[in-house]
């Protein structure tokens, strides 16, 4: 029994090793830019440098942009799906998957194919054009986690009868979306929300494709071209990904209804 | 014309006919109670009334106004779901003003009634609670001060006690009527509970294969039922085989024993069924109980108050009830004993 008790810890700490050993390697590196002593001088001019700024700020942006567009989609299809078409979720929720399986390098082939400058609608013509199409681009890659996630929360909620009960008192559909339903599953399409921005910042094909200067072309640009800063950026981008995670944790513990009985 | 009217509704869910040809007229500040076993169809006819089933024919006035097309959130009614349904997002006072702050009312104007209506429930303070801090019963009171917030032109219930626990269930229920009646407001109960149905309404339904077997005063459907569902389902009834000897003057035999009903059986033949409630018939000989018949004591339970006696009589197992008496021990299983019931009280079953 405590030979058996000794080899899984021994399996664990191998386990644990594989994973934090790369990121503890890339920690102390981007703390060595300076000869002989420990510094933050690699995250200094990291964060002092405009280009990071724009992009970084650029893609907050997009991804924020994201999360509103496929939260629009998302709720109301789930919820539609829920209350009406039970039959046809596993139709929705492999098409929903499909993300997963098609590599992004095939969707945005395919856009660009299909909304080139010489398409009926040439999205790529124009910068705001470009913006659209990466925009929806993104709610694609994030809908397996944003419907997963809804339909979740839908699960633990009532939602006919909720649907009935506003109905009854005069409310409309967009009403009852608006204020019972997303009010209800609103811890999920925050763990959903924070997912889809940990994806968007690090997205790099869609926009090195679609020639965006986000922060996934950065991040790549910048470890071809220098030494100790993309580790600084390895280390920053991991951070606000775990940051995103605490947050789901956070709000799914914090909210002031969750802990009712349903 | 009556304040709520049902004509000729029908449903159907594919191919079968869950609601058939259901006619109903309800007074203004009526209780009207749907009593019927499961799949019956009397969630069907509520749920149309509410708008949340389109009737596949029919039509559903209220007030004068034709409903039938219009959008559950257009017809003004109020519903009290059997699971509930609170905004678990919501307070108490948020849930109850949720209908005021859909129709657009002032947030003064909404707290008013809002607080109106949480005394009226007995709820007065707990305005700032969320559902899931309250009780059942609690529960199901805000429910019903939600649905009766808006000032309603009907109110619809659907079987809003059956979650609950008995003791619980029978509080409310008389709660339930004393505010139907104070506000006079319209109100269509929908159970399977039969003490529910004849202590609360007004009328009631009785509904079976998606039909309105019966409908009438909780006295009527009680001691008059017309049909042999009606008869079964509503309290606990006794059948008798008996033969009939003379349908002009209502002569029959049960068993051996001749039976005078002194009422025309309505060219009746061959063999009836007579039925017969527990609390008519006495055990032994009585003066004004002119019919007798005599059996075995077959099982005896003992209830308290009341005790509840089976006796077989020609292969027909009675029910009957006796008061519990401190001086006379209830008889023994397996000894004889007579039976006597007033010919009046024996009910002949026309179906």
């Amino acid at each position: 029994m405590t030979l058996r008790r000794i080899w899984s810890w021994i399996i664990i700490l191998l386990g644990a090793a594989y994973f934090l050993l790369p990121l503890f390697g890339m920690l102390q590196f981007s703390l060595k830019m300076k000869r002989g002593v420990y510094s933050f001088e690699a995250y200094r001019v990291v964060l002092r440098d405009p280009q990071f700024q724009q992009t970084f700020s650029y893609s907050v942006i997009l991804a924020l942009l994201t999360i509103v567009i496929g939260t629009l989609i998302v709720v109301p299809t789930a919820y539609w799906v829920r209350l009406k078409l039970p039959r046809l979720r596993p139709v929705v929720e492999f098409i929903t998957l499909l993300p997963l399986v098609i590599p992004p390098i095939v969707i945005v082939f395919g856009y660009i194919r299909l909304y080139n400058t010489s398409s009926v609608l040439p999205l790529t013509g124009s910068w705001i054009g470009t913006n659209i199409l990466v925009l929806f681009g993104y709610t694609t890659l994030a809908l397996p986690y944003m419907y997963r996630a809804v339909d979740t929360g839908l699960r633990a909620i009532d939602v006919a009868t909720l649907t009935e009960a506003a109905q009854s008192l005069g409310a409309s559909w967009t009403r009852i979306l608006a204020t019972v339903i997303l009010p209800n599953v609103l811890v999920s399409v925050l763990s959903g929300a924070f997912l889809t921005f940990a994806i968007v910042i690090g997205e790099y094909v869609f926009a090195a494709l679609l020639n965006l200067n986000t922060f996934g072309p950065y991040m790549v640009w910048m470890g071809g071209n220098r030494a100790y800063e993309p580790s600084a950026l390895a280390v920053i981008a991991f951070g606000i990904t775990w940051a995103c995670m605490g947050l789901i944790q956070l709000f799914t513990r914090f909210s002031k209804f969750s802990s009712a009985k349903r | 014309m009556a304040f709520l009217e049902l004509s000729h509704l029908e449903k159907s869910f594919g191919p079968t006919r869950v609601v058939k040809d259901f006619d109903l007229s309800i007074e203004k500040g009526e209780f009207v109670s749907f009593l019927g076993p499961s799949g019956c169809g009397k969630t069907t006819v509520l749920r149309m009334v509410a708008g949340f089933e389109t009737p596949t024919a029919g039509s559903i006035v209220i007030d004068g106004q034709d409903v039938t097309a219009l959008r559950p959130n257009q017809r003004n009614i109020g519903m009290v779901f059997q699971a509930y349904a609170l905004f678990p997002n919501l307070t108490v006072a948020q849930n109850v003003g949720f209908g005021l702050r859909v129709s657009g009312l002032g947030r003064a104007e909404i707290a008013g009634r809002v607080a109106e209506m949480l005394k009226l429930i007995g709820l007065a303070d707990l305005g700032a609670r969320y559902p899931f801090q309250l009780s059942g019963g609690q529960q199901q009171r805000v429910a019903l001060a939600r649905a009766l917030a808006v000032r309603p032109r009907v109110l619809l219930l659907d079987e809003p006690l059956s979650a609950l626990d008995a003791k619980i269930r029978v509080s409310l229920r008389e709660e339930i009527r004393a505010i139907q009646r104070e506000l006079g407001i319209t109100t269509i109960f929908v159970t399977h509970d039969q003490e529910e149905a004849l202590s609360m309404s007004d009328r009631v339904v009785v509904m079976t294969n998606g039909i309105a077997d019966q409908v009438g005063t909780p006295f009527e459907i009680y001691n008059r039922p017309t049909t042999r569902f009606v008869a079964q389902f509503v309290g606990t009834l006794n059948l008798l085989d008996a033969r009939v000897v003379d349908a002009a003057v209502g002569n029959v035999t049960v068993g051996e024993t001749p039976v005078a009903l002194n009422r025309s059986l309505n060219g009746a033949h061959g063999p009836i069924s007579l039925a017969l409630r527990p609390e008519v018939i006495a055990l032994g000989r009585h003066t004004a109980r002119a019919v007798v018949l005599t059996g075995r004591i077959a099982e005896v339970h003992f209830l308290g108050s009341v005790i509840r006696i089976r006796v077989n009589v020609g292969g027909n197992l009675i029910s009957l009830d006796t008061f519990n008496r401190p001086d006379a021990p209830p008889p023994a299983v397996g000894s004889a004993a007579e039976i006597s019931i007033a010919e009046s009280d024996l009910l002949v079953l026309t179906d």
